[in-house]
């Protein structure tokens, strides 16, 4: 019931949230349409706002978003003319998602085991190192991580191409970057995760009882230590599933990333707007898997 | 309970209660296993997003992605390129000097008044699906760039056409009315309000294109999405993922496939320099030919480089002045601005050698033209003139600002260009500049209400004549943007534009931009760009370096690593009125 709920909530919420972009982006000054090189007439201008209706009253350019978006329709792209906002979704989001499940699984696969490992070596050399390479993947920034990768193992060294998309040696410097600079955090939120949950007095009463020390960690701490990683985990796979734009433009990977951020740089609004509203729904939903997730990890955590 | 019945269910009890290491690793076993599958369901998931395709022959890196490749939408100069390649003109131009030659139209006859053309198409001009190509798909055509539905920036490039303003705003409803029409399948006539010298370029522009009319009315805007798509031009189009490539395929029904030397092409939309330079390096691209993919922190190193070609471009840097604002309506302040920059030293300190100091707006190498002299450096007489527009030493001058836009890449330029400004007009005429750094559009729909003061423009000429450059500060025109309105100004350039003979038609031209750049001086110009291909040629061959950086696909090949002249040769002369190759 309560995740049906959430699920309802989800309808007011896009209005919001629509409705908030809508407005901002047409306050935003700048229209998609100046450029450079203005057409020869302002008939032609006159025309080409008509054929977008941009000439229209406000409240009548969002009821026509309204009613296209009941049919599943964001419109065309008034940036990419011959495309519609749903073509370049459908085109990028498959992309987009390949490179943040792949990412998502480089930074827990990393993240989880090494947050782990610090914590059972607190205060020695291996906590030293590994929580050193947690704080450098949360310090060194991706448009930083990914050049140096691309200058080493790519020109340098020819193991990956450089950039571009279109086989699995494209997306390993990509996914690299991207897993290597959220696995820090991983790392950083389970080891805390793990320290905090080992100063509970059910662990105490587990070591009292004679249980090794392994087994105290993995058996009992572990799943409640994962409740911060599994916070932090909803948003962080809602971020890469949409892309990232740092790394699909020095990738130059065909996501939609990078079409976020050159949709609003280009005024394309309804490309803007189709994309914040995927970005609502992934994050809601992912939310909700979170909430969900907690039930299974913690006993005592229980929704109506 | 039986005795038996109670034994089988303590039996089962012990066996729910302690279970044995088996169960317990058969049921790790069968999480593992579940795992799998679900990794495995991932990973296959995911490897569908690959797609495996066969490399092509020649890749080039474009600059940005496409907005469109409907030719009569289409602004800028990379997505041109690659609709030149998919669809013909009547003319098109030569690779090697961008002058026009025959393209649909195996000739033309012009009028001894200038004013009516008479095309006649060729009898072996097939669609890529096999239709004939005839003058009624030409008319079309052309209506419909004229069509206000279509939204053509560029609709304009067939105002020079008698009543096709007219047809464009409705003023005129009568289809004949307007100027061009089909006579029969082969002859198409066009009827210009003047004699324009330049036609014959604007028949090869994108907008004067040849599409598929069926192909339109069935998909509307969705119509370059269609398969089959039917082209006019050398190549067929394959496939077209946003920021990700074109594929552009030969077209074996065009009327010149002869000459079209590689099967398949990729055209890459690449936005970032440094990803352009690094794709080259490692050999994943044979050409980068944008000169925004240029960066410009390497343009030392780069401009050593054999494989670096630069040549003379029909593009100039400028500044714009608002004469709505005092004290800038006084054209003895806006001379003294002109007179006070040094274009030499910006060109030196700045620009690294990517482009020439500009004296004048038209850059040179233009068609028929040579440009009059402009405002050269002169401090003094910089000072003097502003002293005579009352402000001896700046003293009093108001607190102007310059308007630039924030950009990436090599285009960071303009800011540097603005602090070099501001220090020349502090340096010598004494006066205080504000630099204003704001977004593009904003920068843009500022320009366009004249909301600034000094800013920062450029402009890229169309076609190979000094009108595509000097109708821009007509009094209506849209891209004046400055205020400036001057009537000897649009007489000139309207004479200009009328003009048959050469050289009355230059000699107009040039006393209208003596107007513009030492008279009145309502923009500066600060360079001329210059054009930026890099490719190793002797590993590609079929790019001439020209004024319009006209480069038309079709001609590039990669040259096999034996036998390279012979091949050369062979792929660029085989056909009719061809260019061939100079290497």
């Amino acid at each position: 019931m309560y995740f049906l709920k959430r699920l309802l909530w989800l309808i007011p919420l896009l209005l919001v949230v629509s409705f908030v972009c809508f407005a901002l982006l047409r306050l935003t000054p700048g229209s998609p349409f100046d450029r450079e090189r203005h057409p020869a007439s302002p008939e032609i201008e006159r025309q080409i706002a008509a054929k977008y209706h941009l000439d229209e009253p406000f409240w009548k350019q969002y009821g026509r978003f309204l009613g296209d978006l009941l049919h599943g329709d964001f419109g065309p792209s008034l940036k990419y003319r011959n495309h519609t906002v749903n073509d370049l979704i459908r085109q990028g989001l498959p992309v987009s998602m390949s490179l943040g499940l792949l990412a998502f699984c480089l930074a827990l696969g990393i993240g989880l085991p090494l947050g782990c490992y610090t914590a059972m070596r607190q205060g020695r050399w291996g906590d030293y190192v590994g929580s050193l390479y947690a704080i450098l993947m949360v310090c060194v920034p991706v448009f930083v991580l990914a050049p140096l990768l691309v200058m080493f193992l790519a020109v340098q060294w020819h193991w990956f191409p450089v950039a571009l998309w279109g086989s699995a040696r494209h997306a390993v410097l990509p996914v690299v970057a991207l897993g290597l600079f959220y696995s820090g955090r991983v790392a950083h939120l389970m080891r805390e995760g793990m320290l905090n949950i080992m100063r509970a007095e059910f662990i105490k009463t587990a070591r009292a009882k004679g249980l090794s020390e392994t087994a105290v960690f993995l058996r009992h701490g572990l799943r409640l230590a994962l409740l911060p990683v599994v916070s932090y985990a909803g948003p962080m796979l809602a971020d890469l599933l949409t892309g990232s734009f740092v790394v699909e433009t020095i990738f130059q990977i065909p996501g939609l990333g990078a079409a976020f951020i050159n949709g609003f740089l280009n005024r394309d609004y309804s490309l803007v707007i189709g994309l914040v509203m995927l970005y609502a729904v992934l994050l809601v939903l992912l939310n909700l898997a979170v909430d969900f997730a907690y039930t299974l990890l913690d006993p005592r955590v229980k929704y109506e | 309970m039986s005795s038996a019945n109670r034994d089988t269910a303590i039996r089962r009890w012990l066996r729910f209660r302690f279970k044995p290491a088996w169960a317990a690793r058969r049921r790790r076993a069968r999480k593992v296993a579940m795992l799998s599958v679900a990794w495995l369901g991932l990973l296959l998931t995911l490897s569908g997003c690959f797609q495996a395709e066969s490399p092509a022959d020649v890749v080039i890196v474009n600059g940005n992605e496409p907005e469109s490749l409907d030719p009569q939408i289409v602004t800028g100069v990379s997505e041109m390129r690659i609709t030149k390649a998919l669809f013909d003109g009547l003319i098109r131009l030569d690779p090697t000097n961008a002058a026009p030659v025959p393209g649909l139209a195996e000739r033309w006859e012009v009028s001894t008044d200038g004013k009516l053309y008479t095309f006649y198409l060729r009898s072996n001009a097939v669609w890529s699906t096999g239709e004939p190509i005839t003058s009624a798909d030409v008319e079309w055509s052309w209506f419909r760039a004229l069509d206000p539905m279509t939204a053509s920036d560029y609709a304009g490039q067939l105002f020079g056409i008698k009543n096709a303003e007219n047809w464009y705003n409705g003023r005129v409803t009568n289809r004949a009315e307007v100027g061009f029409r089909a006579l029969d399948a082969h002859t198409f006539q066009v009827e210009l309000n003047v004699p324009l010298a330049f036609f014959p370029e604007l028949c090869a522009f994108p907008t004067l294109a040849v599409i598929p009319r069926q192909t339109i009315e069935t998909y509307g805007d969705r119509w370059l999405h269609a398969k089959p798509l039917p082209t006019s031009g050398a190549f067929t189009l394959d496939a077209w993922r946003v920021n990700d490539k074109v594929r552009l395929r030969r077209n074996p029904r065009y009327w010149d496939v002869a000459n079209t030397a590689s099967e398949v092409v990729d055209v890459l939309p690449i936005s970032s320099p440094n990803t352009a330079l690094n794709l080259y390096a490692t050999g994943a691209a044979d050409i980068v030919w944008d000169k925004d993919l240029v960066p410009a922190e390497l343009m030392d190193v780069l401009v050593e480089r054999p494989d670096f070609h630069s040549f003379t471009y029909l593009g100039t840097y400028f500044y714009r002045f608002n004469v709505n604002e005092p004290p800038l309506n006084d054209s003895r302040v806006r001379r003294a601005f002109a007179l006070a920059t040094d274009k030499a030293r910006l060109i030196s300190k700045l620009t690294r050698g990517i482009g020439r100091p500009a004296a004048h707006f038209v850059p040179d190498g233009v068609a028929h033209y040579s440009s009059p002299p402009g405002l050269d450096y002169d401090p003094a007489a910089a000072r003097a003139a502003l002293a005579a527009a009352g402000f001896p030493e700046g003293k009093g001058f108001p607190r102007l600002s310059y308007t630039f836009f924030s950009a990436s890449g090599g285009a960071n330029l303009h800011g540097k260009i603005a602090v070099e400004l501001q220090q020349m007009w502090r340096e010598v005429l004494g006066v205080d500049i504000e630099l204003r750094q704001i977004e593009r559009k904003v920068f843009y729909a500022s320009q366009s209400k004249l909301d600034y003061q000094i800013s920062t423009s450029s402009w890229i000429g169309d076609y190979n004549d000094a009108n595509t450059f000097l109708d821009l500060f007509l009094s209506a025109s849209g891209n004046n943007r400055t205020g400036w309105k001057n009537a000897r100004y649009d007489a000139l350039v309207a004479a200009a534009n009328a003009e048959t003979d050469q050289t009355k038609r230059a000699d107009r031209f040039r006393q209208a931009e003596t107007i513009l750049i030492a008279e009145e001086a309502p923009i500066v110009p600060l360079y001329f760009y210059l054009g930026y291909n890099y490719y190793d040629d002797q590993k590609i061959g079929g790019i001439w370096p020209n004024i319009l950086d006209e480069h038309p696909i079709q001609f590039i090949y990669k040259r096999p690593p034996q036998r390279q002249s012979t091949t050369v040769a062979q792929s660029a002369s085989a056909g009719t009125g061809n260019p061939t190759p100079r290497e």
